[in-house]
């Protein structure tokens, strides 16, 4: 059995998707209170997310803290890019931000 | 030392004007992370280092400030980080 490469499958998704949330549960169950609310957001803004479900695989659960330095989920890509938690989410929402940064990366 | 009181006690490198902490881990009791024995707690901090400081760059000073205690101590930590003008 070969060894994962936990970082490099990190990098992959958030690069190969525009839009990324790693959260507890998935967008129609979250089993989080901070995740549920990070979902929400984005649907709010209308974006396509690729939801990833660290409670289903621990090894990603830990090594998306150990990618962008963070010890926290939820956390949201946005192009590779490491955008913060929920509490930045809700921050970029309430400003008007995050629906910048959505729309900036929606199919047309 | 309770776990309010070290929280602080951390943060007080960032001098900050003001440090409110909120236990919340009674709404959170039962579901499946507070099964860990760690905590939800809910922080402010009002300090004039943050200004000009994005929210993301604000929120790892605090995460690093408090890293050995997260997850085993504290589960979830909601955190308002904000500069005097913007209190």
């Amino acid at each position: 059995m070969s060894e994962r490469d936990i970082q490099a499958e990190i990098h992959k998704i958030v690069t190969e998707n525009p839009v990324v949330l790693f959260m507890k549960g998935t967008p129609t169950f979250p089993q989080c209170g901070f995740s549920a609310a990070a979902i929400q957001l984005l649907k709010n803004c209308g974006a396509s997310v690729a939801a990833v479900n660290v409670l289903a695989d621990q090894d990603i659960r830990q090594g998306v803290k150990d990618y962008a330095n963070w010890p926290t989920i939820p956390q949201l890509y946005i192009k590779g890019e490491f955008v913060g938690g929920s509490d930045i989410m809700k921050e970029l929402y309430a400003n008007g931000e995050l629906q910048k940064m959505i729309d900036e990366v929606a199919p047309q | 030392m309770d776990l309010i009181a070290q929280i602080q006690a951390r943060l007080a490198v960032l001098e900050p004007e003001s440090i409110d902490v909120q236990d919340d881990s009674a709404a959170h009791a039962g579901h499946a992370g507070a099964a860990s024995g760690g905590g939800h707690y809910e922080l402010t901090v009002v300090a004039a280092v943050f200004a000009g400081q994005t929210a993301l760059a604000r929120h790892r000073r605090i995460y690093n400030l408090l890293a050995d205690l997260i997850p085993s101590r504290i589960h979830a930590l909601q955190i308002r980080a904000l500069s005097p003008d913007e209190f």
